[in-house]
């Protein structure tokens, strides 16, 4: 059976790279979000974090020969602690302004970052194998899927559950829900608000981190490998709903699967797609596919 | 009396100033200023900046050196210029070397874009210069210049390198990856005339933005091509992700890629595990022969890396245009180019070359296989040479240019 | 918004009109190249800092003037002014559509679109066969001005350019204080009062993003005539965010800073050369420390301290007066 004169099965298995893709996606936004949704910043630096996780797991490998699974935990743990001291140093000055400018600082920060590790690791990169254990293929019936592949998706999607769990239903993502609305409110009943908000920078720099070190062993390893990921990820974000942390989770697979899809139709236009349907979604539901709409 | 002391100052000061053009020319024997100034116009802090970068003009450096610092007793200095990958940064920084900091040449020229303007401004302003690592076959076609040079590799010998050595080995359908840009586009249409003109069969292409990071869809729709050979028409960071997925994804041992255009630095990046076996057309090999082992030994205590055919090409050209200027006398643009057309070119780089009247540098370009990590001997052993393809058969045919300086019609 | 010194204009001025007298020190093309962008920030900036409305994707209307112009001048032969003029048009129909749909949202949601609508243009650039994809639209003449001029001459095109982008600055500057101005600031500080005041906000939103977009279009076009070429970057959503950058850096809050912000960007980006691959992380801490010290821009914060230097010496000059008084 054909659709559009492609066999069924070969759609089959570009859906299911498209969900690979997408829990990349997932991932980035759901720290994006949560970023913005307390800070109220667009962290433009969201990619170069994604590089440095990759390259903090390359780096470990390389000269302490870590195993991947070790990286996988400690790179991400890094890049947060030096997310949040960026925060702590810097950012935090300039709450209570115009938000334009944390978006003008975390650029600055990419390039600080990006140019560095240039100058430290060259332009064109590094090989990062993968796990031995995650080598070969697994046969789905429609196709077959590198192992790596298949952890990338699954990995990723509990991650993101355990988020939006800590998020929805613990004490400590409810204090911090409650500091994003009013946060004044808060911190009167005894909740060290700035603490709060570090923690939150360190915890969405992680989860792009963790794509990072996720990312390394399929994509390539090089300073510029997260330059055009951001304002793809920050139109991920608007499409789900600003402040919506299950529609950043939702919308990064939903908007993979119609990447995947577009590469194979039109692929000239699957990095531009993203921002179509985001015109479109904003147009028709102002508030994003699973935003609240405010008065 | 004071005052016709001082009047006689002023008009001899200023005869002397008004003189001062002609008599330092006069000083240096036919040089238009007291100076040859090299301008080496490269990607410091962007994406190619591997592939020419600060590296490319420690290789200019290195030919200015060896050449002696001086020709014809005139000093010869190298600045540098970062382009940024804006094709107007780059066009406004030649206008300005040229214009007002008398450079006489400039070199390396990675970017396409950048390439093309500057070889306009060049043209326009009638001074050199030559193209080394970018790949558009425009600069010898209809932006030709007398002025213009372009000597390490173009987009017919990448052509006609891998695509033809490749067909003729067996290899006749064919499957593209392309970036979705006028690079990608034209290496996949020059590769598929050679393909049809041997005989064999294009399957089909996916076109790909520029920085694709995931390559796995366009895996999949390789192996359901069919075909027996993957063309790679991208370059840097795109190729290599596509590499790499065609072997994640099971492709590569059944399906053969062809990488259009690999750099020796992009086999660095990659690794042995995953390259072996990948053919790609380069015109120079630092181990191929004792002299190309001399030269990257002495660029290697000096740069810490390798030389890849570009920045070889960056020695190799300066050296050419250094050797025209002594022979020609002056560093008069016009007379250089005459000469830099005139003498052949014997070096490491390339042996019995020579420049065609549309600026096409012509020298043999080799096609190389990648070592499997057995094979591989000792540090950066990492290429086979498979055959040697003589210049006249890598480069366009002189009398298919639509270079309005050929008499071709 | 206190004016500058009129002596500090008239200085800046000169020293303008003198630049291509003194190629040693300054290269002409350079200043072409900062005046582009200085009319591109303020241009910018009527939206940003004086209605309030951040678009994230004016390289749009930017590169639409550098590739409407080149592709006039290059292959259709339209003279030089005829090609900038309708560059300028271009950009300003498309702004008008942008901000027609723009402006349906607010804040972060109008910047995306925005963006959204930056990116389609970019891919409509990019597969247009007359744009020469990423090696750009090369060779575009200079040609004449109105026919008499020739602009192959730096110096004469230095003086069109600066007449040009004058010319520019000033619509900009009338614009702001005129009763439109007004109004846009109005509907910057409380939209629903400007609404309740009876103004059609839309039309005047819709018109400030057509007059903002086509300035910009404008910039580019002149850009395309300075260089010769269009190229893919001019419409990359980079450019939108350099422009951001220069006028944030320059100040938001002035109807120049923006000008000021563009020189300091183009500077940097022109003599940090000889740093070489140092140049990208050297550009990032100096932005870095821009945003943590100049909070209101290099202008807004100057002008701040003039202010209260200015209010501190007139308190002082009226506490003297008051002793004497009490002298008497």
């Amino acid at each position: 059976m054909d659709i559009f004169g492609i066999p069924i099965q070969a759609l089959l298995g570009q859906l299911m790279l498209g969900i690979v893709n997408g829990s990349f996606y997932a991932v980035l936004s759901l720290g994006l979000a949560i970023i913005f949704g307390v800070l109220k910043i667009v962290n433009f630096a969201h990619g170069a974090f994604f590089m440095l996780g990759a390259f903090t797991a390359f780096l470990l490998a390389q000269y302490m020969g870590a195993n991947y699974w070790v990286t996988l935990a400690v790179a991400p743990l890094a890049v947060a602690l030096f997310g949040m001291a960026f925060e702590f140093l810097f950012l935090r000055r300039l709450y209570g302004l115009d938000p334009i400018y944390g978006l003008l600082l975390t650029f600055s920060l990419v390039l600080v970052l990006e140019g560095g590790f240039r100058i430290a690791f060259g332009s064109s990169g590094q090989p990062f194998a993968t796990p031995d254990l995650l080598r070969g293929t697994l046969n789905l019936g429609f196709m077959v899927l590198p192992l790596y592949r298949g952890f990338v998706i699954v990995s990723a999607l509990l991650l993101c559950l355990a988020t939006w769990f800590i998020i929805e239903r613990t004490s400590l993502g409810a204090s911090l829900r409650a500091a994003t609305e009013r946060a004044e409110l808060t911190q009167a009943f005894g909740i060290n608000v700035p603490r709060l908000i570090t923690l939150t920078y360190g915890v969405g720099v992680g989860l792009a981190a963790f794509a990072g070190v996720l990312a390394a062993p399929i994509f390539h390893v090089n300073p510029s490998m997260g330059s055009s990921l951001v304002i793809i990820i920050f139109a991920v974000v608007v499409i789900g709903g600003l402040g919506s942390i299950m529609g950043a989770i939702v919308t990064g697979l939903g908007l993979g699967v119609v990447e995947g899809f577009t590469r194979v139709f039109y692929s000239e236009f699957s990095s531009t797609i993203v921002f179509l349907v985001m015109v479109l979604v904003l147009l028709l539901r102002p508030a994003g596919l699973f935003g609240r709409e405010e008065g | 009396m004071p005052a016709t002391t001082s009047l006689k100052t002023l008009v001899v000061s200023s005869a002397v100033l008004s003189m001062g053009g002609l008599s330092s020319a006069m000083a240096s024997e036919g040089h238009t200023d007291d100076i040859v100034r090299i301008g080496v116009l490269t990607d410091m802090s962007g994406i190619y900046t591997d592939l020419s970068g600060e590296a490319a003009v420690t290789a200019v450096q290195m030919a200015v050196e060896d050449f002696g610092g001086e020709v014809n007793g005139v000093p010869i200095e190298v600045i540098h210029g970062d382009h940024r990958n804006r094709a107007d940064t780059g066009a406004s920084r030649a206008r300005e070397w040229y214009d007002s900091e008398g450079v006489d040449m400039i070199n390396d020229l990675s970017n396409s874009g950048v390439a093309l303007a500057v070889a306009a401004v060049a043209d326009e302003q009638q001074r050199h210069a030559i193209v080394n690592s970018s790949s558009n076959i425009g600069l010898t076609n209809d932006y030709c210049s007398p002025y213009v040079t372009h000597y390490t590799y173009d987009a017919h010998s990448l052509a006609h390198g891998t695509g033809k050595s490749i067909v003729e080995d067996g290899g006749d359908t064919w499957f593209f990856l392309t970036v979705d840009f006028a690079f990608g586009i034209g290496l996949e249409e020059q590769v598929s005339e050679v393909v049809r003109e041997a005989g064999g069969q294009v399957v089909g292409a996916a076109r790909h933005p520029l920085n694709t990071t995931d390559f796995s869809s366009y895996a999949l729709q390789a192996q359901a091509s069919g075909a027996e050979i993957i063309g790679i028409a991208s370059t840097g960071a795109d190729a290599i992700n596509a590499i790499n997925a065609l072997a994640e994804f099971g492709v590569t041992p059944n399906q053969r890629p062809a990488a259009l255009l690999l750099w020796y630095d992009d086999i660095v990046s990659l690794g042995l595990e995953t390259a072996q076996g990948l053919m790609l057309t380069n015109a120079f090999y630092w181990d191929a022969n004792d002299e190309t082992r001399e030269f990257s030994q002495r660029f290697y205590e000096r740069t810490g890396r390798m030389p890849n055919m570009a920045q070889a090409g960056n020695y190799s050209s300066t050296m050419h245009y250094l050797n025209a200027i002594e022979a020609a006398g002056t560093d008069d643009a016009a007379a250089v180019s005459e000469k830099m057309r005139e003498l052949e070119i014997n070096d490491f780089f390339a042996s019995g070359g020579y420049i065609r009247p549309n600026g096409r540098m012509v020298h043999d370009q080799y096609l190389w296989e990648v070592k499997s990590p057995d094979e591989s001997q000792y540090d950066y052993d990492f290429l086979r040479l498979v055959n040697t393809i003589p210049g006249e058969e890598a480069f366009q045919p002189l009398e298919e240019s639509t270079c309005h300086l050929l008499d071709n019609d | 918004m206190r004016p500058l010194p009129s002596t500090l204009i008239a200085l800046g001025l000169l020293a303008l009109l003198a630049v291509p007298f003194f190629p040693q020190l300054i290269y002409s093309v350079f200043v072409m190249e900062t005046l582009c962008f200085v009319l591109f920030a303020c241009a910018f900036n009527l939206l940003l800092g004086h209605t309030g409305t951040l678009s994230f994707g004016h390289a749009a209307f930017f590169g639409t003037g550098a590739y409407a112009t080149g592709l006039l001048v290059k292959t259709y032969g339209v003279p030089t002014e005829l090609g900038i003029l309708i560059g300028g048009l271009g950009a300003a129909v498309l702004g008008a559509i942008v901000g027609a749909l723009a402006i349906r949202r607010s804040g972060i949601y109008l910047a995306m679109i925005t963006l959204a609508l930056s990116q389609l243009v970019y891919f409509f650039f990019l597969q247009a066969p007359f744009t020469g994809a990423e090696d750009g639209l090369q060779r575009i003449p200079r040609g004449t001005f109105l026919g008499i001029v020739d602009l192959r001459s730096n110096t004469a095109l230095y003086y069109v350019v600066l007449g040009i982008v004058g010319a520019g600055l000033w619509l900009v500057w009338r614009t702001v204080n005129s009763p439109f101005g007004h109004v846009l600031r109005a509907i910057r500080e409380h939209e629903p009062r400007a609404i309740s005041l009876g103004y059609p906000v839309a039309r005047y939103k819709i018109l400030v993003f057509a007059l903002s977009a086509g300035l910009s279009g404008i910039a580019g076009s002149l850009k395309a005539i300075v260089f010769q070429l269009a190229a893919l970057n001019d419409v990359h959503w980079h450019t939108s965010g350099d422009v951001i950058l220069m006028t944030l850096l320059g100040g938001m809050g002035t109807v120049f800073g923006p000008a000021v912000g563009a020189a300091l960007v183009s500077t940097l980006n022109h003599y940090l050369d000889p740093f070489g691959a140092w140049v990208t992380v050297i550009t990032g801490l100096i932005f870095m420390a821009c945003v943590l010290t100049f909070r209101q821009g290099v202008v807004g914060q100057l002008s701040q301290a003039l202010r209260t230097r200015r209010s501190s010496t007139h308190a002082a000059r009226s506490s003297h007066v008051t002793t004497s008084i009490n002298k008497d």
